[in-house]
């Protein structure tokens, strides 16, 4: 039961692949006393993302996100204010909302943990990893711990896999992971202690400052953190190792081309 | 030479990501010049230099431009050349095994807005977008930064080096669908709308975005053409084979000793690229490896010497793809790897065609049953069956690349497939894992 099985839908305790019962997992309706109100700042910021596009609706994607760095997840009240600011139907904005995986029914936690579990990272120990977790932390895919500090999610490839295992937090980077480095990362997480990505900023974001962030409000952190992993550079280190270089840009590099630049 | 870094010349300054790192190594040069030239022939020198399409399918990136409607008259068919032009760049990277746009946009964002820049004066187009796929949060900044300081330098916005051309950039983040990745849903998904692939014709060089002339390429793509102003067609297509000219980033992951990025001509084969890069894995044997993403069919060590081009690949009965080169050893089981990837085109598939929304989920049910040693023979000619009653039927090429493991996977491992009906997987899974020699009493 605890190898992944793409949809959180079927029964765990199942026969996967049998014949078994295909039950909803109903959880707890979520306490909306205690999740953030969407406000006229909001709603100003909503204005904000739709005039950067030459049509409304090009916004949605990222007021979705906005809804999430509010909120923690896309909200009743968020498809509304949506809705109302693109003169779309609820069912409109809700039927976008369900079909990207990034956009969540439920809270996340403040950290938002996913292991790839996609074929490559898979087979190098992801998962392993995603079982580590599920053992230590007592949730499963698509989980938020009680105290709100971390929700766990299995991910399909991330395009890191020159650092698999991959996991990735808030979707930075933690490449090259087993599964005693990620319960520690895990550990150090929901005990509220900086964790720096490997390739990203100097610390950790929460859930909803990474979801301001999606929503093309930046952070002021791009400087941040190293330009290249040790993989990233493999290459270019080969390279110079055997004195490989690509040929020198000519003098003219008109010549033999159509183009009649001097 | 066997590597030629390009693109991937100034990554290892801790800078390359600024506009001050990406000057020194010669930034915003190409577009100087590119501005002094006629769009027209910024189309031909592309054309000219043979650079096809980075993102997997290999189209000439140059012909890709051309059809673009570029005389504003009211003769053109619907009146398309008259409506706004656009550029949007498919930095949605989601193949699985592909990882090399995100280091790329990671160290140096600044070649892909100077490639978009150009790329949009070649086909007069006054907005573009790049469409980053969501889960790359720091990439995301990067590109966000980058963005703003071309702003800042006059690179972006009105009068662009005072050449009377406006231009743009929307940096705008998906939201986790690798469906995505295919132009016409990632047009629809910057619409606004679900993702999903839309029916062709019409094309997106005559109705694209808001069903106006659009030219979707991928992030190499768009990040090759600087050097090609600067360099030009000559300099370019010295490199490469006759037929896929260039230089392009190879990325290798898995079961070897250095994973990674590695620039390098087209045409290099995946023996060089594993003798010089160190090989394998301590102790164990190539067994099977993706020439470009778990949607081209699989290959063995039998292909080593398949040049890695367009063309010799397609001859090995596979695809260039995405060039991720994801190998697996001795340790690894075929039918757990192709289960996983079954997986995932069913959790991926969008649901628009039947075939393969249904289909894929009717594979992963028997490819559960094989890995569990409930299946018969029958289920192993029903899955290959299957396979054929979705392959070319549906929009989209989710639903070819989603037969590809499977096809391949038994057509090269039959007898693997067949010692699975008996009593399931026969694999340690454990040995296959990165840090397999450090567990005790794992069989490893």
């Amino acid at each position: 039961m605890t190898s992944p099985s793409g949809s959180q839908r079927i029964d765990p305790e199942a026969p996967a692949g049998g014949p078994g019962p295909v039950l909803l997992d109903l959880q707890p309706p979520v306490d909306r006393t205690v999740v953030p109100p969407l406000t006229e700042q909001t709603r100003a910021e909503v204005r904000e993302i739709i005039a950067r596009y030459p049509k409304p609706r090009s916004a949605l994607l990222p007021m979705l996100h906005l809804v999430q760095s509010v909120q923690g997840y896309v909200s009743p009240d968020g498809i509304r204010l949506c809705a109302e600011e693109l003169g779309l139907t609820k069912a409109e904005v809700g039927a976008v909302a369900t079909f990207y995986t990034m956009y969540r029914r439920r809270p996340a936690g403040q950290y938002h943990v996913g292991v790839c579990t996609n074929t490559l990272c898979a087979v190098l120990g992801g998962d392993e990893i995603l079982e580590a977790l599920e053992e230590h932390t007592g949730l499963h895919h698509d989980q938020t711990s009680a105290d709100g500090m971390i929700s766990l999610e299995h991910i399909e490839c991330n395009a890191a896999c020159d650092y698999a295992p991959v996991v990735m937090v808030n979707w930075e980077f933690h490449d090259d992971q087993t599964p005693q480095s990620a319960i520690e990362l895990v550990d150090r997480l929901r005990a509220g202690e900086p964790v720096a990505p490997t390739r990203g900023p100097r610390t950790q974001c929460t859930f909803k400052e990474m979801s301001r962030v999606l929503a093309g409000f930046p952070d002021g952190r791009a400087t941040e953190g190293v330009q290249a992993g040790p993989a990233t550079l493999a290459g270019l280190a080969l390279a110079q190792q055997r004195g490989d270089t690509a040929p020198d840009y000519p003098a003219d590099p008109t010549a033999g081309t159509p183009d009649q630049e001097s | 030479m066997v590597f030629t870094p390009v693109l991937s010349r100034s990554w290892g300054d801790a800078d390359s990501f600024t506009l001050a790192g990406y000057r020194r190594h010669r930034g915003y040069e190409a577009l100087e010049r590119a501005l002094r030239m006629a769009p027209d022939d910024l189309i031909a020198l592309v054309k000219e230099s043979g650079l096809r399409g980075r993102g997997g399918a290999g189209f000439p990136t140059g012909m890709k431009w051309g059809f673009i409607p570029q005389v504003r008259s009211a003769e053109d068919e619907g009146g398309q050349a008259g409506k706004p032009h656009y550029l949007v760049v498919n930095a949605d990277e989601s193949e699985p095994g592909t990882c090399k746009d995100t280091p790329l946009m990671l160290a140096n964002p600044h070649v892909l807005i100077e490639g978009v820049i150009i790329a949009s004066y070649a086909i007069r187009a006054e907005h573009a977008f790049i469409y980053l796929r969501g889960e790359e949060l720091h990439v995301l900044r990067r590109l966000q930064n980058a963005v703003a300081e071309a702003y800042a330098a006059g690179h972006l916005g009105k009068d662009i080096h005072g050449s009377g051309f406006d231009l743009d950039v929307v940096v705008h983040a998906g939201a986790g669908a690798y469906i995505c990745g295919e132009e016409t849903a990632l047009l629809d998904s910057l619409e606004g709308y679900r993702g999903q692939p839309r029916l062709r014709p019409p094309f997106p060089a005559t109705h694209g975005l808001y069903a106006s002339p659009t030219v979707v390429n991928n992030v190499e793509s768009i990040a090759s053409v600087p050097s090609i102003v600067l360099g030009g067609a000559a300099w370019f297509s010295s490199m490469g084979t006759e037929k896929s000219k260039g230089y392009t980033l190879y990325s290798l992951s898995g079961h070897v000793k250095r994973p990674g990025q590695y620039e390098a001509p087209l045409g290099l084969t995946l023996r060089e690229l594993l003798d010089m890069s160190g090989g394998m894995r301590e102790g164990h044997t190539l067994k099977f490896w993706t020439p470009g993403g778990s949607s081209t069919p699989l290959l063995t060590a039998d292909h080593l010497d398949v040049p890695l081009d367009y063309e010799g690949v397609a001859a090995a009965g596979s695809m260039l793809g995405t060039k991720a080169l994801q190998c697996f050893d001795e340790t690894t089981c075929v039918v757990r790897c192709v289960l996983r990837w079954t997986q995932f085109y069913a959790h991926e598939s969008c649901g628009k065609c039947t075939p393969c929304r249904e289909g894929t989920y009717w594979m992963v049910q028997i490819l559960q049953r094989m890995e569990q040693g409930s299946a018969t023979e029958a289920d192993l000619a029903t899955l290959l069956d299957t396979c054929d009653n979705i392959f070319g039927r549906a929009f989209c090429a989710l639903a070819d690349g989603a037969v590809s493991p499977i096809v391949s996977g038994v057509q090269l491992f039959r007898q693997e497939f067949m010692d699975h009906l008996a009593g399931g997987c026969p694999f340690d899974h454990r040995r296959s894992t990165v840090y397999a020699d450090t567990l005790t009493g794992a069989g490893a």
